[in-house]
């Protein structure tokens, strides 16, 4: 059974369509890439599995139940944590405070203040440092830190490496590596095609609001994704998305 | 007795202090600034004084019991009326706790009628003790008692803000909403809890005007400009600076009604356009809000 | 690459401005009509009529101006009062410094808009509830200043003696068409401002005053002209009261009630509509007819319908109404009227 399915979900952002009819599963373990050109819909979508954005059609299935109507600090509780797009720390905050401010949900799990800081080492000495000061890179790792505390079951990242220098990208990466290994199911949204094929499990291309190609990694190359992600051709490798 | 007269002021200020705690605590978590604050204030007093009446107990065992039913009256009032009237706009609040106020005053004119009351004679010799220090001033027990409360309280809600895991769920809240949701905090609740604790300050101060003075049904709109006064005078600073407002009011009003019998007034209305003034010309063209440095100021939970 | 096909297309249509329809043709006319039958009003309505008609007169004005500056200019103010006052006081001051009372009565509110001119510059610089409290500190401390007048007396007040010398219908009467004309050319001067360049920008200010900002809508020259205009308006409903009471105390006229009255008024007649505030007038002054001498609940009624209103149905009656049924009787704002649509291209 899926750990996260949505299905033929709909967002819209006032009259605009941002989201159409999209469909996917996702089994526990596994890590979908979500790319797609800037306004293909991939933020609303990460946001509506999150409940940051309310549906318009559609539902979102979590571990068998419905969560579509259930409030976002409540998705939180279940299972479902967003690393949101720009990060969106508390900037007048800490790094230790917000880190400690998402412990407060309390889900069991091997992620606490000491383990998180073991991830990514960079933060600990910049823990008592408001978060709004820090570098692109070390914000990032607050984020996705903060999001880990929760002890998510899915984790969604939007955009992980905007606006971060190379090194940066790299770092936060290797952190993530070790979030991969433990087992975590990931969707990740993300400009870097190469670094998206090689980290994932599976991928989605997204192109106005739809899902045009889907399946899995190891079966994709990069022409097809490319081609997909431009809207050159429709894609039909892999799966039957549409 | 110029030097008595600013020691009074200072004292006074500790009560003008705790009336506008809430009020700023108010503003600067939920972005809301409450018209009802003085009605509240007054009803809590009347609150606390139907109890001290019937059940003859000291008020201040009264204010105890009455702590958690006005913390509910908080909670409820940002669940019904505040979450509600924000979403309507920016503006609404202030015409729904406007109307929330004139609801609060006139139904305890109604309950109680227009005579004035007080809790002095509840609490004995506190009233009017006061220790004589050399030179011809004097202290109030009381109100040095009021002025201890109020450092008291502006310091434990600072702690509270700073080091206690809700206190930093409120300031994640206050600063971001939506993103705090994403982390697993209830905004609602915690916007309610806020708001319970506001108006549990609020309990206080009306519970320490109604010792320190009389009162009636419609003595919540001069504490609600009071409160304000407080805060804008203060300024930009912490919670602290509404200690400092606070004192700077009192103390303007106390030197008014030496030089003029009308004059308590309106040197503290003088006093807190002249600083409003003066912070417009330091500050050029187009200022930050005043009260919006403090919502930052109070939401990092900030000491300078 | 192929085209896409978008969802709403308002592309190959033409589109007319209009500013009238039939509708509001009709109300305006109906208006015209109306005022004039009014205008006569003191020759065949009896005493109570005409004394009730001009308290109606001074509703209006008060709804029309806190909905300018409420509705239009985004500024909530719980201190109009301050203004409703000092309107009073300086035609006590003007008339008992000799000047023919009527005349004191029409230069008054004109002072107190200079007056407030330079306090325009100042007040504006707070915003939301520190706008609303400061216009009340404002009040209050005018209520002060105002009280050390010797002239005064305190709140013991002092009367309009001047106008005494009118014989009681006369004096009526001139109360009545006084009123009726600055009603009038208050109202008046809301319609022309919201139908000017001006007016396109108040409402723009309305709904989001930093998109006005930032298509160059002159937001502060907008929010001054709005405030002095409530200022003149407010101080002129103030002078009238005095007309039709005679005396002055200043508790009565510097009271915080009279924006609870305005902020009725507009509430449950439609905040930041042309037409909502007369409808809210209209409404108030029922409500007081009927159960102002019911005190205390009466005003318990007021604040909860101020409370209720601004919770569920913030539009007010008449915005509800408008947006219901899409009727708008005056003609302050644009319709867009989509033509027929052009023959779609061939080959797309």
């Amino acid at each position: 059974m899926s750990l996260l399915a949505v299905e033929h979900l709909d967002a819209r952002h006032g009259l605009l369509q941002a989201v159409r009819d999209v469909s996917f599963e996702l089994a526990e373990g596994e890590i979908l890439a979500l790319v797609g050109a800037n306004g293909a819909g991939k933020t609303t979508l990460l946001r509506s599995i999150s409940g940051a954005h309310r549906l318009s059609g559609g539902r979102v299935r979590f571990d068998g139940s419905d969560v579509t109507g259930v409030r976002a600090s409540e998705r939180v509780r279940l299972g479902i944590a967003l690393v949101p797009e720009g990060r969106r720390l508390f900037g007048s905050m800490t790094v230790e405070e917000n880190l400690l401010v998402a412990g407060r949900t309390k889900r069991p799990g091997r992620w606490n203040y000491e383990t998180v800081l073991d991830a990514f080492p960079l933060l600990r000495e910049h823990a008592k440092r408001r978060s709004g000061e820090l570098s692109g890179g070390q914000q990032q790792a607050t984020a996705i830190g903060r999001a880990l505390m929760t002890n998510p079951r899915v984790l969604l990242l939007d955009e992980v490496s905007l606006g971060l220098s190379p090194v940066a990208v790299n770092l936060v990466y290797e952190s993530l590596q070790a979030v991969i290994e433990s087992g975590a199911t990931i969707v990740l949204v993300e400009q870097d095609l190469s670094r998206a094929l090689r980290i994932a499990t599976r991928v989605a291309c997204m192109l106005e609001g739809r899902i045009v190609l889907e399946g899995k990694a190891a079966d994709m190359t990069r022409e097809q994704v490319t081609q997909a992600y431009f809207g050159l051709r429709r894609g039909d490798s892999g799966s039957a998305a549409s | 007795m110029w030097a008595d007269q600013i020691l009074q002021g200072v004292l006074l200020g500790g009560y003008y202090a705790l009336i506008a705690c809430g009020l700023s605590f108010m503003f600067g978590i939920l972005r809301i600034v409450n018209l009802a604050h003085g009605s509240i204030a007054v009803l809590s007093a009347y609150f606390v004084w139907v109890v001290a009446e019937q059940f003859k107990i000291s008020p201040f065992l009264a204010l105890v019991a009455v702590l958690p039913v006005m913390a509910a009256a908080g909670w409820l009032l940002q669940r019904t009326v505040l979450e509600r009237s924000l979403r309507s706009g920016a503006l609404t609040p202030l015409l729904s706790t406007f109307g929330l106020a004139v609801v609060i005053d006139n139904l305890l004119f109604q309950r109680f009628g227009a005579d004035t009351r007080s809790l002095a004679p509840d609490i004995g010799d506190l009233a009017f003790n006061s220790w004589d220090l050399p030179g011809g001033a004097s202290v109030g027990q009381l109100a040095l008692i009021t002025f201890v409360v109020a450092v008291a309280l502006l310091g434990g809600l600072q702690l509270f803000l700073s080091r206690t895991p809700l206190g930093r769920a409120i300031r994640a809240t206050s600063e971001d909403p939506d993103t705090a949701e994403l982390v697993g905090i209830d905004s609602r609740n915690v916007f309610a809890a806020a708001s319970a604790i506001a108006v549990v300050t609020v309990a206080i101060a009306g519970t320490f005007l109604a010792m320190r003075s009389t009162f009636d049904p419609y003595t919540g709109a001069a504490q609600l400009i009071f409160a304000f006064e407080a805060i804008v005078i203060g300024g930009t600073g912490s919670l602290w600076g509404t200690l400092i407002g606070g004192i700077v009011l009192g103390v303007a009003q106390n030197i008014g009604s030496q030089i003029n019998g009308e004059g308590f007034l309106i040197a503290g209305h003088v006093v807190f356009f002249v600083v409003l003034a003066a912070r417009f010309f330091i500050a050029g063209r187009d200022p930050r809000t005043l009260l919006r440095a403090l919502r930052g100021a109070t939401a990092r939970g900030a000491t300078t | 690459m192929s085209a896409v096909v978008r969802d709403r297309v308002v592309r190959d249509r033409t589109i007319a401005v209009h500013r009238w329809s039939r509708v509001s043709v009709t109300a305006v006319a109906s208006l015209g009509l109306l005022l004039l039958v009014l205008a006569f009003g003191p020759l065949y309505l009896g005493a109570d009529y005409t004394d009730r008609l001009t308290t109606l007169f001074i509703y209006v004005i008060l709804a029309a101006m806190w909905n300018a500056l409420a509705g239009y200019g985004g500024l909530v103010s719980i201190g109009q009062q301050a203004f409703f006052g000092l309107g009073a006081y300086a035609a006590i001051r003007l008339s008992n410094a000799g000047l023919e009372v009527y005349l004191a009565l029409i230069l008054a509110p004109l002072i107190v808009g200079i007056l407030s001119v330079p306090l325009a510059s100042f007040a504006l610089r707070l915003r939301g509830g520190e706008f609303a409290i400061g216009m009340w500190v404002f009040a209050e401390l005018a209520h002060l200043l105002v009280n050390l007048d010797t002239l005064v007396q305190g709140e013991t007040g002092i009367s309009l003696i001047a106008i005494s010398g009118f014989a009681p219908d006369a004096r009526r009467a001139f109360n009545y068409w006084l009123a009726l004309a600055v009603m009038t050319l208050l109202v008046g001067a809301v319609f022309f401002l919201l139908r000017s360049r001006t007016g396109a920008a108040i409402q723009a200010i309305r709904d989001n005053e930093e998109a006005a900002a930032s298509v160059g809508v002159r937001v502060m020259v907008t929010k001054r002209l709005i405030f002095v205009l409530a200022a003149v308006g407010c101080a002129a409903a103030g002078a009238l009261q005095l007309a039709t009471l005679i005396t002055f105390q200043p508790k009565t006229y510097f009271s915080v009630q009279w924006t609870a009255y305005m902020i009725f008024m507009t509430l449950v007649g439609g905040l930041g509509t042309f037409e909502g505030p007369i409808l809210g007038a209209v409404i108030f002054f029922a409500v007081e007819t009927l159960f102002g001498s019911d005190g205390v609940w009466y005003l318990v009624g007021l604040g909860a319908s101020a409370l209720l209103f601004s919770l569920l149905l913030p539009r007010g009656i008449w915005g509800a109404l408008s947006t219901r049924f899409g009727i708008q009787l005056m003609p302050v704002g644009y319709r867009l009227q989509f033509g027929a649509r052009a023959p779609e291209e061939p080959g797309k």
